[in-house]
């Protein structure tokens, strides 16, 4: 089913009729939960995010840069949080927080656009493809036609979303639907592919600005104060979205500023604090919505960092990062495992989990979708219940 | 790498309040202006396409110029426009030096807040600079092609911090915009903002910095695929030591952080520099089709023909990398003048504001709002997104620019309509007596409109002809 389906279906409820039927025998679709992508763009310094804080290799390779012993929040006997994580130490304790260790793909790519095209198209690192892993994800399994959209994007590129998935990118919901209103559609299709986008866009617009109206008009604003960074603002839009349930499958937020080649611990850990404050306080308001359960919150990055430290008090492009995973169904933990710091492949940290098996355990356990486009070689984890 | 590419969320621009008026007079010209045409000359759809392609509108002036000439000397006109010197004054501080950073450290807050408020006051500046250079230049192409390298050989005021900077080096881009890519190769590699964004200050011996050596190899010169992990390594190694010099602002060869030593850069070994790793790059025919691949999506449409760019880039290394005769052969291909490939490229939002201010002649009394506008539009010039630049093409339209593009297009619309209100009934009575209101339709529009078509003539057509998803193409 492409976007233009979508829209042409809305409202029909033709749906499950049209779905084959291994699929109407298999677990049904949880639609309802909404998942939270958070891209760390840039690429995220691993090792200075989860802390390896027992091993000495960790401060030999980074003289200048490690995070001292006494400074890190244990989680373990082994690794702890750079301390600009405090706040989501709360969600660690309450075992609402999955440590995801060691997440890569084979023959890593070092390049940022090709990386994180990787990882948003869920494809080999040789393979290239034109569908973002949500796109290929709604393509097999279909979310119901009468919804907003299948995602919102509130920051940066559309990515896991690029491709025939239907999406909105919003900076301000009232305003979406206040301007989106007055547009009116006298031709939705053309064999001019770039004025044919145009229409589809303008389609997806005017539907989902129609069905965004009602909702938003019917619920208050957020009583819970944001941070007022960007990715603050941005977790406080998808708060508004999930407590005025907005139906919708997934919501993309960014946070930039990754890329931290040269002097970056102030910067590194200004980023992981107004990340984690941000986070938190999604937590709180989305729990006071009696949301919290049917949402999962996880971060993606294009790449980790090199293990070592580099001449200019930062790091260069590297391999395996940790990623979060947060919400009420998540069992707390660590999952994967830390990659070691003595067998390092041409100085890069070797993965330990392939990416797309965080992905199926997206889709298998959380969204209820058989993630077959997948294949059979990345079984789901159990950072889901 | 820096934040996403949509601006922050904020008020409307105030771009009406910019605009003065469409003067009734202008649609009067418009039309009476428009030669009749002569056989083998340019029709009007033909000179849009050349105009809007390579520029940013098409005056009925310009139109009336190219219309007797053939596609060839069309061309050559067009081209030989262009300019290496910009027009607009340039601002005062373009030769001041940043600060000392051992000196800022030394400094109180307040003096820092200082010189970051300094800083924002130029940056703004800068941007006023170059939009008002875009809406008042005889020479678009020039225009054009500077954006076109602003967007290829990248640098953000984000990370510079340094707004005389970017300033020298769109000088410098619009020096070589249609010069020779060798010696505009060469250039950026020693230029200050450059060896800024990309790191070249932290390259020393003891620790490359890779950052400018795999985006030299990566985004400015032969993709991926065309080089190894270990060809960056070694080119890293061979920029060490270029570096910009505190002192005068200028770049300096620091032969103490330079490795002299032996490198294996693509196939080739000796003790090879920084220079020497450019030369060996544009030996490299890949080089050619490279940069052919990215201007003909810039300027003929999304899909390279593999066979074009096979015989422009050959012709582009016959011609020792001069830029006009590839740029002559481009705009006269059978692709650029395919009648199919009209309207087949998204305008980016600079195209989109310049190109609507100067078609309609609307006097913006304050540049700073269109730049402005152009940050809600997801380009924000001297700020792009990251080192690869503004994607562009169909991402230029999302469900948020759209609607913000349509708001835009309105606003200065009623800022055009502004003053003429008295005197619309005049207008509508001029327009009635010109006739055919149509001429105008192939000067704005590459495509039949979708949108209804309106009884109205006058200021009425035009605005439904404006708001029309087909104006946004090219």
């Amino acid at each position: 089913m492409n976007r233009r389906d979508f829209l042409g279906m809305a409202g029909t409820g033709v749906t499950c009729l049209l779905a084959p039927r291994w699929l109407q025998a298999a677990m049904a679709p949880a639609w309802g939960r909404v998942l939270v992508l958070v891209e760390l763009q840039g690429g995220n310094d691993g090792l200075n995010t989860v802390v390896p804080y027992r091993d000495s290799r960790y401060y030999e390779l980074r003289p200048r840069l490690a995070i001292a012993r006494d400074k890190v929040l244990p989680l373990s006997d082994q690794i702890g949080f750079n301390p600009a994580l405090e706040p989501l130490m709360s969600a660690w304790q309450s075992k609402e927080l999955a440590l995801i260790l060691g997440v890569g793909y084979p023959q890593p790519n070092r390049s940022h656009f090709r990386s994180i095209e990787i990882w948003e198209t869920a494809s080999d690192s040789e393979e290239t493809l034109q569908q973002g892993w949500l796109a290929r994800l709604f393509a097999q399994t279909p979310p119901p036609a009468d919804y907003t959209a299948h995602g919102v994007v509130l920051g940066g590129a559309a990515g896991p979303l690029m491709g025939d998935a239907s999406h909105i990118v919003v900076q301000n919901a009232e305003q979406f639907v206040q301007q989106g209103k007055r547009l009116t559609a006298s031709q939705t299709v053309s064999h001019n592919a770039a004025l044919d986008h145009m229409l589809r866009v303008q389609q997806e617009t005017i539907h989902a600005a129609s069905t965004l109206q009602d909702r938003l008009a019917a619920t208050p604003t957020l009583e819970k104060e944001f941070p007022k960074t960007p990715i603050g603002q941005q977790l406080a839009a998808a708060a508004r979205l999930l407590g005025a349930r907005v139906p919708v499958v997934a919501i993309k937020v960014s946070h930039g500023g990754f890329d931290t080649h040269v002097n970056q611990r102030g910067t590194h850990d200004r980023l992981l604090g107004e990340l984690a404050t941000s986070l938190a306080a999604f937590r709180e308001a989305v729990v006071k919505q009696n949301r919290w359960n049917e949402v999962l919150v996880l971060t993606y990055s294009e790449f980790g960092r090199r293990a070592g430290e580099n001449g200019s008090n930062g790091t260069d492009h590297g391999t395996a990062a940790p990623h979060f995973a947060l919400g009420g169904r998540v069992r707390g933990g660590f999952y994967g495992q830390q990659p070691s710091l003595t067998q390092l492949s041409e100085g890069d940290l070797i993965h330990r989990v392939d990416f797309r098996s965080v992905y199926a355990t997206v889709g298998k356990r959380f969204l209820g979708t058989p993630m077959d486009f997948l294949g059979q070689s990345h079984p789901p984890l159990d950072f889901v219940a | 790498m820096d934040g996403p590419a949509l601006g922050q969320p904020s008020a409307p621009p105030g771009v009406v309040t910019l605009m003065r008026t469409l003067s009734p007079r202008y649609l009067f010209i418009l039309i009476a202006t428009l030669a009749p045409l002569s056989a083998g000359a340019l029709t009007p759809d033909e000179a849009r396409h050349l105009l809007v392609r390579t520029g940013f509108d098409a005056s009925p002036d310009a139109v009336t110029k190219l219309a007797p000439l053939t596609w060839e000397r069309a061309v050559q006109q067009v081209l030989n426009t262009a300019h290496e010197q910009p027009l607009t004054a340039a601002p005062t501080w373009i030769n001041d030096l940043p600060p000392d950073p051992r000196q800022i450290k030394e400094l109180d807050d307040e003096a820092r807040k200082q010189i970051q408020k300094q800083t924002r006051e130029r940056a703004v500046e800068l941007k006023t600079w170059w939009y008002r250079e875009m809406l008042n230049t005889d020479s678009p192409l020039t225009e054009h092609m500077t954006l076109f390298w602003h967007n290829h050989f990248t640098s953000s005021m984000r990370k510079v911090k340094w707004p005389a900077y970017l300033y020298r080096q769109n000088l410098l881009l619009r020096r070589y915009a249609l010069g020779n890519y060798r010696d505009l190769l060469h250039t950026v590699a020693h230029d200050p903002a450059m060896l800024v964004y990309l790191d070249g200050q932290q390259n020393r011996r003891e620790k490359p910095n890779e950052n400018f050596a795999r985006e030299l190899l990566e985004l400015f010169t032969l993709g991926e695929g065309h080089y190894t992990e270990r060809d960056i390594k070694e080119a890293a190694r061979a920029f060490t030591g270029w570096m910009v010099d505190r002192r005068t602002g200028e770049f300096q060869m620091n032969a103490r952080q330079h490795d002299g030593g032996e490198k294996n850069f693509l196939g080739r070994r000796g003790k090879i520099g920084g220079d020497e790793v450019i030369e060996i790059i544009l030996e490299q025919p890949r080089a050619a089709e490279f940069i052919v691949q990215k201007l003909w999506r810039e300027f003929v449409s999304d899909k390279p023909d593999p066979q074009e760019i096979d015989r422009l880039a050959t012709l582009l290394r016959n011609n020792r990398y001069e830029m006009r005769p590839l740029m002559q052969a481009l705009l006269t291909s059978p692709a650029f003048r395919d009648p199919a490939n009209r309207g087949a490229l998204v305008k980016s939002p600079v195209e989109l504001l310049v190109g609507t201010a100067r078609q309609l002649q609307i006097p913006v009394a304050e540049p700073f709002n269109l730049a402005r506008a152009g940050i809600r539009l997801g380009q924000d010039v001297f700020d792009p997104p990251n080192v690869k630049g503004w994607p562009g093409g169909q991402t230029w339209i999302t469900s948020n620019t759209l609607l913000a593009r349509r708001q835009i297009l309105e606003q200065m619309l009623r800022g055009a309509e502004m003053g003429t209100t008295r005197k619309s009934g005049t207008m509508t009575a001029s327009m009635n007596d010109v006739g055919d209101m149509d001429k105008l339709k192939p000067l704005l529009l590459p495509l039949e409109p979708v949108n209804p078509p309106t009884k109205d003539q006058g200021t009425q057509r035009l605005r439904s002809w404006i708001l029309d998803p087909v104006y946004q193409l090219k």
